[in-house]
């Protein structure tokens, strides 16, 4: 690792909570206080030996990690080119990476004597896995999650019931995602005294990209050793989803002073990426914007208003799109691509049918742009893709894509 | 002098209290609502606070999200709202008018032509919820040098440590948020409030006004009462919404500055 921290890409974000333009601490002056206090916390903890064995022994006891880094060799094969290796954070306790950082912050809010815990969720991954966490310390949870996002994924609704969370269905807006946050936020400045906010991607006011980015962190930390001692190297290529970025930046961050290591993001397309707007790609179809709490690139209108954006997958329905990848954008350090929602269809039924691993939709677009990139890569071109979540929450959304009935 | 200041030595000199009303540009629709707008000075209304319509304000609870909705449905837009202002500058050269908003509609437009607009079409003042003082260098500071007031929201969180850091750059008045909230919730309560503005007015010579939770012309003189005047946005756009007439609505608002200027 590079010494010199100018010349670095893991120095980010600045006192200001800034990546380069973005970022920074967009709130209204009732929550100000409250994110200094987080950050000052946060700072604490982040030198704390005891907060990190707290939080080794919960990854190793509690989610199961370290999580292996598997070959996918008939993948490979089929596709006729480059390596490729999955990360499998499916196989955490709740079956996504949400959990990486959602200890890691109710443990913070543990530490700040907060009791009432709230989280905003798309797909539901991240509200089930506050719930989890909640329900085994004893603390009372409150999800936001869009009207919308409650049909598509009642499952999860369920779960989150089941682990005595309370769900509240969001009907402000278009009833998704950003939605869900806005009423979050909402929330938070309504019960400011014993309310902790658990962001469940890195977006939000500093110190909420980079906290979150810490806990996932473990991801790209694992890939390194463990891709170490498979192959004796580094990666050549990573390539992840985005929906606000954590899985991404979780395994991106660990690399980017790697030159060497090409690092991909991509971006749901939905059904194209055109001007009809009808998909979630922030970077390669929106501009620089403030939303929840920081500047980054939005999917907008001339006038400054919000879209809502379109993707099969729930999870990667968000108009935003962490501050910190923005920069990684405009540096050039990372480069971020889109694939249509029925490119990671045909991606999830060929894992499916290849490894034997029933894919989350949002991986499905990482794996999606591996089966376009690899077949034309060398075969000691080393691919590692974030299998970020398990798919037993999108069956239902697949089977009505795929025009199966389910519904018995 | 500023429109503002010369309206508090107005108010000063006549001993009232300011009354300030919140209407959202183009609601219900672009016409109606510029006639609002012009009727309000003469129902009472010592300030004019418009605003501007965003796709998310995160601060404002589901009678003043509704209205935006409405007003962005009707193609409300950061251009037609600076219009509006235009409009109601040709008929009121004294009254000042304070836009209250979010910041990506400004952003998005550019703050250097953003200000000069505004400027020219009247502007006096610039409420921007997401811009807290750590953000300062984003639009607080190029709004001053344009000679337009950036009024700052204190909260019930503002300690006294962190006050100074709240004032320091703030201009025309303080606007006091009375509850930690959103816009439309919870009823202001004057004996708490009324410590909390002294606790401000201990540390600025500016007028410091009072909002959120302000729903009946009683409340807005007991609250009036105990600061330099009151701002009521909620109770006034839930008029609006329910589709009174016009005259109804400055009727109502009428109402709600008799309550301020009695106290
Ligand atoms: C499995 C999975 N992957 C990815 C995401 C998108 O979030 P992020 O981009 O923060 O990883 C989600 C969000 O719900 C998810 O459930």
């Amino acid at each position: 690792m590079p010494e010199d921290r100018i010349n670095s890409f893991r120095s980010g974000p600045d006192a200001q909570g800034r990546f380069g333009d973005f970022g920074g601490r967009f709130v209204s002056e009732t929550l100000m206080p409250l994110i200094l206090e987080l950050e000052a916390e946060y700072e604490r903890a982040k030198t704390d030996a005891d907060f990190w064995a707290e939080m080794d022994d919960l990854w190793t006891h509690y989610v199961g990690r370290p999580s292996p880094l598997y070959f996918a060799e008939r993948l490979t094969k089929h596709l006729g080119g480059a390596k490729v290796y999955m990360k499998r954070d499916e196989l955490n306790h709740t079956g996504a990476h949400k959990i990486n950082n959602v200890l890691g912050q109710i443990l913070l809010a543990r530490r700040m004597g907060k009791t009432r815990i709230i989280a905003e969720t798309g797909a539901g991954q991240h509200g089930v896995a506050t719930a989890t966490v909640c329900a085994k310390f004893g603390l009372k949870c409150i999800v936001y999650m869009g009207a919308h996002d409650v049909e598509r994924q009642a499952p999860n609704v369920f779960r989150m019931k089941l682990l005595g969370a309370e769900v509240v269905p969001v009907t402000s807006g278009r009833g998704t995602l950003k939605d869900a946050m806005n009423d979050a936020l909402r929330d938070w400045v309504t019960n400011v005294r014993d309310t902790f906010y658990c962001i469940g991607t890195v977006a939000g006011p500093h110190p909420y990209p980079a906290m979150v980015r810490d806990f996932q962190s473990i991801i790209g930390q694992e890939v390194r050793r463990q891709m170490t001692e498979a192959e004796g190297r580094l990666p050549d290529t990573l390539v992840a989803a985005i929906g606000g970025g954590s899985n991404a930046m979780g395994l991106f961050h660990p690399f980017l002073d790697d030159p060497e290591v090409a690092i991909v993001g991509v971006e749901a397309g939905g059904r194209g990426v055109n001007e009809k707007m009808e998909h979630c790609a922030s970077l390669t179809g929106g501009r620089p914007g403030v939303l929840h709490g920081n500047r980054t690139y939005l999917l907008q209108d001339d006038d400054g208003q919000i879209l809502e954006g379109y993707s099969i997958s729930a999870g990667l329905d968000y108009p935003g799109i962490g501050p910190e990848h923005a920069w990684l954008h405009e540096s050039g350090r990372a480069q971020y691509v889109s694939v249509t929602d029925d490119e990671a269809l045909d991606a999830f039924k060929l894992c499916c049918e290849m490894e034997g691993i029933i894919p989350a939709l949002e991986p499905s677009h990482a794996l999606a742009h591996v089966t376009k990139v690899a077949p034309d890569l060398p075969s000691d071109h080393i691919i590692c893709m974030n299998m970020c979540g398990r798919g037993d929450k999108d069956i239902f959304t697949v089977a009505r894509a795929l025009g199966v009935d389910i519904s018995g | 002098m500023s429109r503002i200041a010369a309206r508090f030595e107005k108010l000063r000199a006549e001993g009232r209290k300011a009354f300030v009303s919140y209407v959202m540009a183009g609601d219900p629709d672009h016409a109606t609502s510029l006639e609002i707008l012009k009727g309000l000075p003469r129902a009472g209304v010592d300030i004019v606070e418009l605003g501007v319509p965003f796709t998310d304000p995160m601060a404002d609870g589901p009678t003043i999200q509704a209205a935006g909705q409405r007003a962005l449905a009707g193609g409300q837009t950061l251009e037609r709202t600076l219009a509006m202002v235009r409009a109601f500058r040709e008929g009121d050269a004294e009254t000042p008018l304070v836009l209250m908003g979010y910041y990506n509609p400004i952003y998005s437009r550019g703050v250097a032509r953003f200000l000069e607009d505004a400027a020219t079409a009247g502007v006096d003042g610039l409420i921007v919820v997401d811009l807290p003082p750590e953000e300062d260098d984003e639009l607080c500071l190029p709004a001053l040098a344009a000679g337009i007031d950036f009024i700052r929201l204190a909260t019930p969180t503002t300690d006294d440590r962190r006050l100074p850091k709240v004032l320091e750059n703030t201009s025309g008045f303080v606007y006091y948020v009375s509850i930690t909230g959103i816009t439309g919730a919870a009823e202001a309560q004057a004996e708490v409030v009324g410590p909390e503005v002294a606790r401000i007015k201990a540390r600025t010579d500016l007028p410091v006004l009072v909002g959120f939770g302000i729903r009946s012309p009683q409340s807005a003189e007991a609250i009036a009462g105990v600061a330099d005047g009151c701002v009521v946005g909620s109770a006034i756009v839930s008029e609006i919404a329910a589709g009174k007439p016009v005259a109804e609505v400055l009727d109502y608002v009428r109402g709600l500055a008799e309550g301020a200027h009695r106290a």
